[in-house]
């Protein structure tokens, strides 16, 4: 089958859905592959590196003449126009923010798959463009903030002074969040970061990041691995830790988002009030309405406090070559998912959730929403499960107990009323040593369950004293030859018993042996 | 001279008493070996005692029985001399690794010693005859139990027969009417005249040869991975046969050993089934993760990582905490010793390695620990699941070493797994863990291990010995 990638037409988009390298692999798996001409000029890849690794390069005209489209933005109306009925295409769709999209496709026939649909599972990690995308999105906010801001971002003691270093806050540390944590450590800042999700602490603090935290109930994590919306508590106690941030730290970078829904505002136009002159804010929600009052996409607002608030859009693809790289390499992997016989042939399984969960349109037929995949990173609500699923057998009640012991005593006393007197005397000791038994190996450390058996073992050889009181009795012989067996192998079980358990203990010690 | 038979009697409670010395002894590492020497020593005045009374006979008030003499010692002597040869011979030559097979057998003697002495009595003239025809019945049922039973445990540890439970249709429905049918039989031969010695014997060979076929199918019907409790359950019930001969022969200190013997190996099986969260019941009918298995393969779990013994090394190299999670696959490969050459390796470096033992790892309770404790490591680093348990997130390579089942977290999240609710170590919690396994197949319980697919793990494939050493050589 042969793979078309056009040159993306939306403004100011730099990025490209195949780099040299990513051809190779395509190719590798059997398809044939055409570039649209100066389709890479913008990420630095020229129509001649594309040639050397196996790419046709073609003319505008012929960019969708293919049986698999791979493009980064969606197609504009225009392009809807060029695509096939039998079509595969894959890209970005934000598929919930766009149900005209969706339905234009699954009218036009074509078979899509959205990039930005990716179950968060970890198999399917190899193919999540949002997290290679948000990894480079998180770099460039705080390169852009350094470029913004007036300062160092590290500490020196210098000649002509001192400087402090630069106070960082991150909001929401999912992928950008910790990307931004990362960079802004590594360039010399103190970093601090929140996120509603409090068992991201670790992942912030291995990052260099120290996690903020609110007195409050978690909020656990959701079952799909995003975030999900907060409650009224939490957000009051939110809004009051970020009221105290922002007049201590120089610069914000703000990540929240939730999938399918605005950006949750979390800086009000007091706190960037009252940030100190020249701070930076990095908006990364601002094209989905922001998490930053004041904020506009794709746009650099100063305030009248000379606070900048940087709304821009496009954080990715400021660094066009590494984003057309790792993009490239989540298309390659999805293809490699679509070609399980490595044969140029796409094959879409559907009862895969992953290939299900990306499938917005198949020939004609809309599938978005998929069916929800539970695949949280962290199984907290597991366990809760399993105690459902497996009652706990109940503790017997005082009265069941009771009235069963009632009802062995009663048993027991008619048994012992027909019972000769002897027989009750050695039931007697039967029952103590029950309880002795018991109680002495009741604390028995876990290591020596082996000896301890081993003994025991040895000590029920005393059985050898049943047969040694039969053998040699005149009259009849084979009494007298079973009983001899009977010694024979009580016998092996004594000597045995007791010499494997010394050897055993010997062994256990408690250091190696002074040198 | 004759002992009279006070001081033949006096003899066995001073020997019940160092008995239960013994056993208490054994609970704890400072006093086990002070332990073991009280056994010897309650069997040294046992046997000498019972020797004494057999041979010279016993005077009491004034009246004496007749001791078996020379002849009694004929027999004696060389019985007692082939077995303890014999015995010390095996507890001498056994490998570590064979300890399970060794115990097994053992049992099956004490069994097969009930089932003899208990034929024996079936002969001798009581004051009480009915409650002595019962207790030959129940000594020889529990004795034939035991012997079959312990052949069976002892066949599946050595690898001689499947360890597969053997699935019989109806095998709840076989148990118990084997024992229905015991019942029957008892109240028939208790019923049965002592003047008809033939249909008598036929009764008691019946009995026997029913009970040698329970025994067979209870354990054949266990599967290899509940062998602990077993191993355990055996024990206890080759007590419980030393008890019934001392019924049978009115002699109390066999009813006491016995008691003894058997109530600890029951509590001994009691906290193993705790530690695979089953009930007794459910162990002894068998068939673990035969019917339970329905979710099994069902879900997707992806791809696992793979590591080289070189990647390993640097691993552990760059650890501040290690722990080992050893299971019965570290003692297939005999890979204890490498494994503490390691430990040792690691230690001078200055790494934290300790040693995290699930109470069902291995095929016999304590089984890890004997192992280790043969290589040497120091027996203060080997702790126990509960233990080291809540340590798994500050710990950095976490080894698994032929280890699976008890240490799947789809104990824990998984309600449909047949292991749910089983206590497991939290090996994933750990930064890095690295598992040793022969390839991808499963456990014994037959469950996919999502541990393998988690992100912070990473398999190191091969047989578990040459891969420690691959590392030792690499570090």
């Amino acid at each position: 089958m042969r793979i078309v990638v056009p040159k993306e037409s939306r403004a100011g988009e730099t990025r490209v859905a195949a780099t040299p390298k990513t051809v190779e692999a395509l190719r590798a798996l059997g398809y044939e592959v055409a570039v649209e001409t100066r389709a890479g000029l913008r990420a630095s890849f020229d129509d001649e590196s594309y040639a050397a690794a196996g790419a046709e390069i073609v003319e505008p005209g012929e960019a969708f003449a293919g049986d698999v489209v791979l493009k980064i933005n969606a197609p504009n109306a225009a392009e809807r126009m060029r695509l096939q009925p039998g079509q595969y295409l894959a890209s970005l769709m934000a598929p919930a923010l766009n149900p005209d999209l969706v339905t234009a496709l699954s009218e036009r026939g074509v078979t899509a798959l959205a990039m930005d649909a990716v179950p968060r599972i970890s198999r399917a990690q190899a193919l999540d463009v949002l997290s290679s995308m948000a990894n480079i999105g998180g770099y460039r906010a705080v390169i852009e903030a350094a470029h913004e801001f007036g300062s160092f971002f590290t500490g020196q003691v210098t000649a002509a002074g001192k400087v402090p270093p630069a106070k960082v806050l991150v909001i929401g540390a999912g992928v950008a969040g910790l990307a931004a944590i990362g960079t802004a450590n590594s360039l010399g800042a103190i970093v601090r970061a929140f996120d509603a999700r409090q068992e991201v602490a670790d992942q912030v603090e291995s990052m260099g990041g120290e996690f903020l935290r609110i007195d409050i109930e978690d909020t656990g994590p959701s079952a799909d691995g995003y975030a999900k919306e907060t409650t009224d508590d939490f957000n009051a106690k939110a809004a009051a830790l970020y009221a105290a941030q922002a007049r201590d730290v120089d610069i914000i970078i703000t990540t929240a988002l939730i999938p399918g829904k605005p950006a949750p505002r979390l800086i009000t136009e007091e706190m960037v009030a009252s940030m100190k002159p020249g701070s930076v804010v990095v908006d990364m929600a601002a094209a989905n309405g922001g998490n930053v009052a004041g904020s506009r996409p794709d746009e650099r607002v100063v305030t009248e406090h000379g606070v900048k608030i940087l709304g821009y859009t496009d954080l990715p693809g400021r660094l066009p070559t590494q984003a057309s790289q790792l993009f490239g390499t989540n298309l390659v992997n999805l293809m490699k998912l679509l070609t399980p016989g490595k044969d140029g042939e796409v094959v879409l399984d559907l009862d895969d959730v992953v290939q299900r969960g990306m499938t917005v349109s198949r020939a004609s037929e809309v599938l978005w929403p998929p069916p929800p995949v539970q695949v949280s990173a962290a199984p907290v609500a597991a366990p809760a499960a399993a105690v459902v699923a497996k009652p706990v057998a109940q503790p017997m009640a005082a009265s069941t107990k009771l009235a069963l012991i009632g009802a062995g005593s009663a048993l027991f006393l008619l048994m012992a009323a027909f019972s000769p007197p002897a027989f009750l005397g050695h039931f007697m000791v039967f029952m103590l040593s029950v309880v002795i038994g018991f109680y002495v190996i009741g604390n028995v450390h876990h290591a020596l369950h082996t000896p301890l058996m081993s003994v025991t073992n040895a000590i029920s050889g005393i059985i050898v004293v049943g047969a040694l009181l039969q053998v040699g009795h005149a009259g009849k012989l084979w009494v007298s030859i079973l009983a001899f067996i009977g010694i024979l192998v009580a016998s092996i079980n004594v000597f045995g018993g007791f010499t494997v358990t010394g050897r055993m203990l010997e062994m256990f010690k408690r250091e190696e042996p002074a040198r | 001279m004759t002992p009279s038979y006070a001081l033949v009697q006096g003899a066995y409670i001073v020997a019940g008493l160092l008995f239960i010395l013994a056993l208490s002894g054994l609970s704890r590492h400072e006093n086990a070996r002070l332990g073991n020497r009280f056994g010897v020593i309650g069997m040294a005045i046992a046997l000498v005692a019972t020797i004494w009374a057999a041979t010279a006979g016993v005077s009491f008030e004034g009246l004496s029985t007749v001791g078996t003499g020379l002849r009694g010692l004929a027999f004696i002597v060389p019985a007692m001399a082939i077995g303890a040869a014999i015995g010390i011979w095996r507890a001498r030559s056994v490998e570590m690794t064979g300890m399970p097979e060794l115990i097994a057998m053992l049992h099956s003697f004490v069994g097969a010693a009930a089932v003899l002495v208990g034929w024996n009595s079936s002969y001798e003239n009581s004051p009480y005859p009915k409650v002595h025809a019962v207790e030959v019945f129940v000594g020889v049922f529990i004795g034939a139990v035991t012997l079959t039973g312990s052949i069976v445990a002892y066949l599946k540890l050595a690898a001689k027969m499947k360890s597969a439970p053997l699935m019989l249709p109806g095998r709840n429905v076989l148990n118990l009417g084997a024992i229905g049918v015991f019942v029957v039989m008892t109240i028939a031969y208790v019923a049965t005249p002592e003047s008809s010695t033939f249909l008598r014997q036929l009764m008691l060979g019946i009995v026997t040869v029913l009970a040698l076929a329970l025994g067979w199918h209870l354990v054949a019907s266990i599967g290899g991975g509940d062998m602990p409790v077993v191993v355990s359950m055996l024990n206890s019930y080759s007590g419980w046969a030393a008890a019934a001969a001392g019924f049978l022969l009115s002699n109390d200190l066999l009813i006491i050993t016995g008691a003894l013997v058997g109530s600890s190996g029951a509590y001994l099986s009691y906290i193993m089934c705790k530690a695979m969260n089953r009930s007794f019941i459910s162990v002894i009918a068998g068939g673990f993760g035969v019917e339970g298995g329905t979710t099994a393969g069902d879900i997707e779990y992806g791809e696992h990582r793979e590591i080289q013994a070189a990647g390993a090394a640097a691993l552990l190299e760059s650890a501040r905490s290690v722990l080992i999670t050893p299971g019965y696959g570290m003692a297939t490969a005999q890979a204890q010793y490498a494994v503490a050459d390691l430990t040792r390796r690691l230690r001078e470096k200055g790494v934290d390695v300790r040693f995290g033992i699930h109470p069902v790892a291995g095929r016999l309770p304590g089984h890890m620990n004997v192992l280790l404790a043969e290589a040497k490591v120091p027996y203060d680093i080997v702790l126990e699941m509960d233990e080291v348990n809540d340590d798994f997130p500050e710990t950095d390579v976490v080894l698994v070493i032929g280890a699976n089942d008890t240490v799947n977290p789809a104990a824990i999240d998984e309600p449909g797994s047949p292991i749910a609710g089983m206590p497991v170590l939290h090996v994933w919690e750990a930064k890095d863990v690295i598992v040793f396994k022969r390839s991808m197949a499963t456990g014994y319980a037959g469950v996919q291990n999502p541990l393998f697919f988690k992100d912070n793990t990473q398999m190191l494939f091969g047989d578990a010995r040459s891969r420690v050493e691959d590392i030792l050589a690499a570090l």
